[in-house]
């Protein structure tokens, strides 16, 4: 008798002991999500303040006269007309370059190599030439192409380091822009007696189009962004001209922006916050762009 | 006569695929060659550097002044400011990303995942100067209000808004790895009478561990090797200290520094940057190949499960 009472009191303690210890796992869990949340909208706050702070800094002097001066000393006369000519035409030749090159090796890598030695090496080194920091693209371009080929500080030499800089991230999208389209396609041309090149020529390449010029856009507004390695290889902070040809010397918008924020004078940061609204306007219309590619053209496959 | 068209067809394609092959497996060469003259670039030069001023005196000497008369080639400095703004960074954007990446992997309904892993990637894509024109122009005067013996330059404000920089890749590379963990593990803590967040504390995550340790590395290595939001905010002045409030240089900073002046091709100066170069190079290249590795692990054990 005695003993059932007993048994039935460890019970009771036992029942409480799980639902006090259930109430502070639910208040674990409500803390948990709390922070979960509270870091989220820490990530959403800076982004409304960065750009806030940025289009209340700069929206006063974009104009059309400050998309068509040349830059100045004199910050109200002051314009970035040298520099986004500089930025669209880097760009230009850094996809003109990159691109063939980045689609030849996801090809390569995707659809001829067997997983052999060579094939691995070359993907642990795209694994680390993602990681490699831009700057140090900055050096190599700096001593390959402005020293060794002499290129000089030239268009050229920033979209071939610039080109290099984006390689990686064009080889990784494009792979998986080929690797997403189904094999039923590849075995049918093969089938049919096609060679391995000629069903990705005719084929593959052209279904996987559009996922490749997504990552590459991206990649391009990436790339296109960093300022640091054209710094490097000597691209100018001051040019009051156009660039000609692509041996003529440079300038692009983070730069000129870079330019203007490291001088003391207000007038100047506001320059700089013009600047940057107008890169980022520019990098939004390449994602946009990336964006409308994506849902437009992607296929989805039901096989 | 149509037996040799069709041979001649024939050879044509096999010819074709011949050259295409050797052509792309150029492509794929230059990432490779691209590897291989990064280290032959900054090693050259290096190595012209250590014949000048030996290698101890580079790894011991306490200042860093080879644009001054005065010339010292210690790298401590550069490498404490680094340090200093990497620290901070990771200090700060760690706890951030894992709350973020464990929430989106595992409370949060799909539609609301993949509209928030795109508002945090949103953060990867604003340009570095720009982190810098906000580190220095905002952050900076806010925390002079509260900290008024802060420089205008310094390691603080510069890290926290790099810490914010690498959020999206440590919090986007985690929540992959604690996406892929697999559903069996979280089942059977369930089935033990595990609760949700029991479940994803001891089960989820320790499965996942040295996935995420993975993502951290990765966004260290990020965080060292960028330069415009340093180069900005932090200052360019080498300085031996762990205080945050005071002006540091970075690695990248003073490769900045020596690339805006004109600085004459084969002199000790030009060398620096190279040699500094090097120094931040293979830095980054431990972190990334520990990072690829663990990675790598993750991904093996996960496939044999």
């Amino acid at each position: 008798m005695k003993g059932k009472v007993k048994v039935t009191t460890s019970e009771m303690v036992a029942t409480r002991a799980v639902a006090t210890r259930r109430r502070f796992e639910k208040l674990l869990e409500t803390l948990f999500l709390a922070g979960a949340w509270l870091a989220l909208t820490l990530v959403i706050a800076l982004l409304v303040v960065i750009l806030s702070d940025i289009l209340a800094d700069g929206w006063v002097r974009l104009n059309w006269k400050f998309l068509t001066s040349f830059p100045s000393r004199h910050p109200e006369e002051a314009g970035i007309f040298s520099a986004w000519v500089g930025t669209v035409y880097v760009m230009a030749l850094t996809a003109l370059i990159a691109l063939p090159i980045g689609v030849g090796a996801a090809i390569y890598l995707e659809e001829f190599a067997s997983r052999n030695w060579f094939a691995r090496l070359v993907e642990l080194n795209i694994n680390n030439l993602a990681g490699v920091p831009a700057i140090i693209y900055g050096l190599l371009g700096l001593q390959v192409f402005v020293r060794w080929c002499r290129m000089g500080e030239s268009v050229l030499a920033g979209a071939c380091t610039l080109a290099l800089m984006s390689l990686p991230v064009i080889i990784v999208a494009s792979r998986e822009a080929l690797r997403a389209v189904p094999n039923s396609i590849r075995e049918a041309a093969l089938a049919l007696g096609a060679t391995k090149w000629q069903t990705v020529r005719d084929h593959v390449l052209p279904l996987a189009l559009p996922g490749i010029l997504t990552g590459t856009i991206l990649a391009l507004s990436r790339a296109i962004g960093e300022a640091a390695p054209l710094i490097t290889i000597g691209a100018l902070t001051f040019v009051a001209f156009l660039p000609k040809s692509p041996l003529d010397p440079f300038t692009v918008l983070p730069i000129q922006a870079y330019n203007w924020v490291s001088r003391p004078q207000p007038e100047f940061h506001q320059n700089a916050a013009a600047a940057l609204i107008v890169l980022l306007a520019l990098l939004s219309l390449m994602n946009g762009i990336a964006t409308y590619l994506r849902n437009r053209y992607q296929q989805r496959w039901q096989i | 006569m149509r037996e040799l068209m069709r041979e001649r067809t024939i050879r044509k394609a096999l010819w074709q695929e011949r050259v295409m092959l050797t052509l792309l497996m150029f492509c794929a060469l230059v990432s490779v060659v691209t590897t291989l003259a990064i280290v032959v670039t900054l090693t050259v030069e290096a190595v012209g550097f250590f014949r000048v001023v030996p290698i101890w005196r580079f790894l011991t000497e306490r200042e860093w002044t080879p644009l001054f008369a005065n010339k010292k080639f210690g790298i401590l400095p550069l490498i404490c400011g680094t340090m200093l703004t990497a620290g901070i960074a990771i200090i700060i954007s760690v706890p951030l990303a894992l709350l973020i990446a464990t929430y989106l992997a595992e409370y949060a309904p799909p539609k609301l995942r993949r509209r928030l892993k795109s508002v945090t990637e949103l953060l990867a894509g604003i340009p570095s100067v720009l982190y810098g024109y906000f580190a220095l122009l905002f952050v900076t005067p806010l925390l002079q209000k509260f900290i008024p013996s802060m420089s205008t330059f310094n390691a603080l404000s510069p890290g926290i808004v790099l810490g914010f920089m690498v959020l999206p890749t440590i919090a986007s590379l985690s929540e992959d790895i604690i996406y892929a963990v697999p559903q069996s593990i979280r089942e059977a803590s369930l089935a033990l009478g595990g609760t949700k967040l029991q479940t994803t504390f001891y089960a989820v995550l320790p499965a996942a561990s040295s996935g995420i340790i993975a993502a951290c590395l990765l966004g260290f290595a990020r965080a060292i090797g960028e330069t415009m939001l340093v180069a900005i905010a932090a200052g360019m002045m080498p300085n031996l200290t762990l205080n945050p409030l005071e002006p540091v240089e970075t690695m990248t900073a003073y490769i900045v520094q020596v690339a805006l002046g004109d600085v004459p091709h084969g002199t000790l100066e030009y060398r620096t940057i190279f040699t500094v170069g090097l120094t931040l190079f293979v830095l980054t290249l431990i972190l990334n190949l520990t990072g690829i590795f663990l990675r790598e692990r993750f991904l093996r054990v996960l496939r044999r499960m």
